[in-house]
């Protein structure tokens, strides 16, 4: 479920431009076209949509290079 | 024991570096200046000395000297020659990148070989007509065939472009990917042309001579480096390009300041027990260029130190925070360079405002002016802004 929200959040604010759906869930994001101002707009709409905040800590490349990455960062701030 | 010999290496290496500045940088200074040329004699004269491979490993024959070696080397100099100690930086910046991220890389650990035996002389090809100054994306791509590739880039500047040897140019890793999955590329003086597609004529740092420039170039697989360049861009090249730009500023200022004291000394000697009221502009003058050093040092104190730890695991030097901070040593440090030379020029007036003088700040202020545009102040703190969206400072 929460994988399927990340992707959402990628499509809207990722600005991919291959289809995201295609992107797999190990993929290198930043491969894929994800740039660093994208990629800050894609932590503020994953704060909002999954109601949390990502430490400093966190603020950092390897987390957000993946679709898995992100999932596994989620899962950490939440559980 | 180990500290000791690093010591005297840093020495040496330091000495060498003073005798160049001496020797061949500062009587050709103006000339490069007034006329836009390149410094030949001092780009020679490093050569000459190895130094250009100083931060090549000693194991492949190179000096093995520090980034904070090679910072100090910068600063020395700029005191005589900005425009030389900028072509040093930016040579180490391509040096730095290639050891730090192929240095296990077959067709690289050969060429580093070849650079401390023949002394190469590296540009950097990053700048492209359509993405601008902008590092991080690109719309040339590398275009493989088997075991060969061709690259074509309309570079809007190449500095020292027509001196180089080598270049070092980012691109798309290949014709469909997205403009910011680069790679990095080394091309070979025999396998790349360059058609000047305009001129370099600048307020400053007239030497560094960086029109732009359309490169052709082809080359071997072996030449496109593995990790991407996005990696290599945190890691490395942002940081140790605001840390070696920032030996050229002190250094840059420190000219100015010391021209200063020596105005402010023939004062006093003119008239023994007074002070003379410049005397207490100096001081507030020197207490700037203590804060310009000092917020270099500590930077480059941090870098050393994170990169000597750093691994994939803990990834400090690619956070959004280290990024903030390393991009406010660039803004504050370029802010501060440009004001420590005006004071400087207040302090001796006339004499420095004129050209034909010992105290003249001309050339150092147009050198320094360049500092807030390369790369472009207002581009980071836009980057600043958007990361501050995120920070939490928790």
């Amino acid at each position: 479920m929460s994988k399927e929200q990340i992707r959402q959040v990628l499509k809207e604010h990722g600005k991919f431009s291959a289809d995201i759906d295609t992107i797999a869930d190990d993929a290198d994001l930043y491969e894929a076209g994800m740039t660093s101002h994208a990629s800050v707009n894609v932590m503020l709409a994953l704060e909002d949509t999954f109601d949390l905040e990502f430490p400093d800590r966190m603020l950092k490349r390897s987390v957000f290079e993946s679709i898995n990455a992100i999932n596994a960062a989620i899962e950490e701030l939440t559980s | 024991m180990k500290t000791e010999t690093a010591s005297s290496t840093a020495s040496t290496l330091l000495t060498s570096a003073r005798s160049v500045a001496r020797d061949f940088a500062a009587p050709h200074a103006d000339a490069v200046d007034q006329e836009s040329r390149f410094p030949i004699e001092a780009v020679n004269a490093l050569k000459q000395a190895k130094l250009l491979s100083a931060y090549v490993p000693a194991e492949l024959g190179g000096a093995g000297a520090s980034l904070s070696e090679l910072v100090d080397i910068c600063d020395v100099l700029a005191r005589q020659c900005a425009s030389t100690a900028m072509v040093y930086a930016m040579h180490q910046i391509q040096v730095i990148t290639i050891v730090e991220h192929a240095l296990d890389h077959p067709w690289y650990r050969q060429y580093l070989k070849d650079l401390v035996e023949h002394q190469y002389l590296i540009a950097s090809v990053t700048s492209e007509v359509g993405v601008g100054g902008e590092m991080r994306r690109s719309q040339c791509a590398v275009d493989i065939n088997g075991s060969r590739f061709s690259l074509m880039k309309d570079a809007t500047t190449i500095s020292y472009g027509a001196q180089a040897d080598d270049l070092l140019v980012t691109a798309r890793r290949h014709p469909d990917a997205a403009n910011s999955d680069q790679s990095l590329i080394l091309v070979r003086k025999a396998d790349y042309t360059l058609e000047q597609k305009g001129q370099w004529n600048t307020m400053g740092m007239r030497g560094t001579c960086s029109p732009p420039f359309l490169m052709t170039a082809s080359g071997d697989v072996a030449q496109i480096m593995e990790v991407p360049f996005g990696a290599m861009s945190a890691q490395t090249v942002v940081p140790v390009s605001h840390l070696l730009w920032g030996g050229c500023w002190t250094g840059c200022a420190s000219a100015a300041v010391n021209k200063a004291r020596a105005f402010v000394r023939g004062q006093a000697r003119a008239h023994p027990g007074t002070v003379p009221p410049t005397a207490l502009r100096l001081a507030e003058l020197v207490s700037m260029l203590q804060s310009l050093r000092t917020s270099v040092q500590a930077c480059l104190t941090e870098y050393e130190q994170l990169s000597a730890e750093d691994n994939a695991a803990n990834g400090v030097l690619s956070s959004i925070a280290y990024s903030l901070k390393m991009n406010n040593l660039k803004v504050d440090a370029t802010q501060a360079l440009p004001q420590i030379v005006i004071k400087a020029l207040s302090i001796c007036g006339i004499l420095a405002y004129k050209n034909d003088t010992k105290f003249s700040m001309s050339r150092h202020l147009r050198d320094a002016l360049s500092s807030m545009l390369m790369v472009g102040n207002d581009r980071i703190l836009a980057t600043n802004a958007n990361l501050l969206l995120v920070l939490k400072d928790d």
